[in-house]
């Protein structure tokens, strides 16, 4: 009922061409995941998410003309959530993959990152993915780091996939895992937080990857998303709200 | 590897109040999943028992397949596989209320078969041979029997199925469980808020219990 409304109020507004300013009060359906600091954590003082993506996707809905309900799923059902057209938005530090663009829409990516090793702090015999053979290593189900270890380890390390971050660090830190291997800024943001004193980052970063915010496949909201990306970019908001969760601004 | 867990006593309470946000929708997906599953086990436990072979063999297939499958399959298959057959979505909610009715309503089905079943062929045959109609019989000598037997039956199935939204948490309801995970996301206390979120399941089953042995020694059906 409400996709049929959606799509006619849609078919309308491109018939009379009009631009983003047509889409306002709708409200979409935004998933984001329940743990990857600093881009989407729980705020303990007021239990609501908050965190880069979070930011991103409030200025994004402002400036696109959409209003929003926010969800959180485990990562790995996040994406099928969109294929299904069950949500209409993701936003969790979503690495753009050719795999997943098969099946949902990208905006253009809003964030560089990607794959670091953390072990605990006492340990030295780990300084690159090469040191993980034999050993037992944690990393998060349907990531793209974990298909990174499938590729380059394969049967030759232990390789447990969690439903959620903090299971993750939880394995680790409980020495039911040797190291974790997962998104540099997340692995980053752990090991100077919750992590300090008790696990590291070691070597260097593995694979440059772009996030970038999931849309249902044809959606009619990429332009507008992408819209606004670009123009918080230059009006610099985007390096404003940078700052607030990294310390610096992008170029930096 | 030397790990120390102390536990927290101000972190487990701390959580609680983020941990009740997560309660009405574990509470609207049992009752709401309960109450259509009372509905689909009333209708398929007598057609399972019907003398027609064409009304017994679907009820029964329906009642083995979803007693048969894991409700966590069942969840993701309406969530995740459906909408690629009806071409549209389906809200998280609703389909957490159609997991819980379709595996209820199955079970429920058994606890109405056995119920029924459970009453004296005499109580029949008496209904029959004071001038009531076969529908009659039914309606008021062998249905009110049989349901006051299923009171246990169908508490056990309840409590049974409040525990079976917890599954929920992986299609995105932002159920007890879910709220948990959220919350030990941020603050990595486990321990603590699991404890909670155990003691709240059983605040809520235990009321559970309790409304339905106030509803038994009432006695829903006077002796």
């Amino acid at each position: 009922m409400k996709r049929q409304f959606t799509v006619a109020s849609l078919a309308s507004c491109l018939a009379l061409g009009l631009a983003t300013s047509a889409h306002a009060q709708e409200t979409l359906d935004v998933v984001t995941d329940p743990s990857f600091v600093p881009f989407e954590m729980m705020d303990q003082e007021t239990g609501q998410m908050v965190g880069f993506d979070m930011d991103i996707v409030a200025e994004v809905a402002e400036r696109a003309g959409f209003e929003y309900n926010l969800r959180t799923m485990d990562f790995n059902g996040i994406i099928p959530a969109v294929q299904t057209g069950n949500v209409d938005i993701a936003i969790a530090g979503i690495t753009i993959t050719d795999e997943r663009a098969e099946i949902v829409d990208f905006s253009d990516p809003y964030y560089d990152s990607g794959l670091r090793l953390l072990v605990n702090a006492d340990d030295d015999s780990i300084q690159s993915i090469e040191d993980l053979e034999g050993k037992s290593v944690g990393t998060k189900i349907g990531s793209t780091s974990y298909d990174y270890l499938q590729e380059n380890l394969g049967d030759d390390a232990d390789i447990t996939p969690y439903p959620g971050s903090s299971d993750m660090y939880m394995a680790l830190l409980g020495g039911s895992v040797d190291a974790v291997f997962y998104d540099a800024p997340n692995v980053g943001y752990f090991s100077q937080t919750q992590g300090e004193g008790r696990a590291k980052v070691v070597g260097p970063l593995y694979e440059g990857q772009q996030y970038g915010i999931v849309l249902v496949k044809g959606s009619d909201w990429v332009e507008p998303v992408n819209e606004a990306l670009a123009s918080m970019k230059e009006d610099g908001t985007y390096d404003e709200i940078h700052s607030k969760w990294f310390g610096s601004a992008s170029g930096e | 590897m030397d790990v120390t867990f102390q536990f927290d006593w101000q972190a487990a309470f701390a959580s609680i109040p983020h941990l009740l946000t997560g309660i009405p929708y574990t509470l609207l997906i049992s009752f709401a999943g309960l109450a259509i599953g009372f509905l689909i086990g009333i209708l398929f436990g007598l057609l399972r028992i019907s003398p027609s072979r064409w009304l017994r063999v679907p009820a029964v297939a329906y009642i083995e397949v979803f007693r048969g499958t894991p409700v966590l399959v069942q969840v993701l298959f309406i969530f995740y596989g459906l909408p690629q057959l009806l071409g549209g979505p389906i809200n998280a909610l609703v389909a957490g209320i159609a997991a819980i009715a379709v595996n209820s309503g199955a079970y429920i089905s058994e606890i109405v078969r056995g119920g029924v079943q459970s009453i004296e062929r005499g109580q029949r045959e008496a209904g029959l041979s004071l001038g009531l109609s076969r529908r009659q019989t039914f309606r008021y000598i062998i249905w009110p029997q049989a349901l006051r037997r299923m009171i246990p039956s169908l508490g056990n199935q309840g409590i049974i199925s409040i525990k079976d939204t917890s599954l929920f948490s992986v299609i995105g309801v932002g159920e007890l469980v879910r709220q948990g995970q959220v919350y030990i996301a941020t603050t990595f206390n486990a321990l603590e808020v699991y404890l909670m979120v155990a003691m709240l399941y059983l605040v809520i089953t235990l009321s559970l219990s309790a409304a339905l042995r106030l509803l038994e020694r009432k006695g829903l059906v006077g002796q």
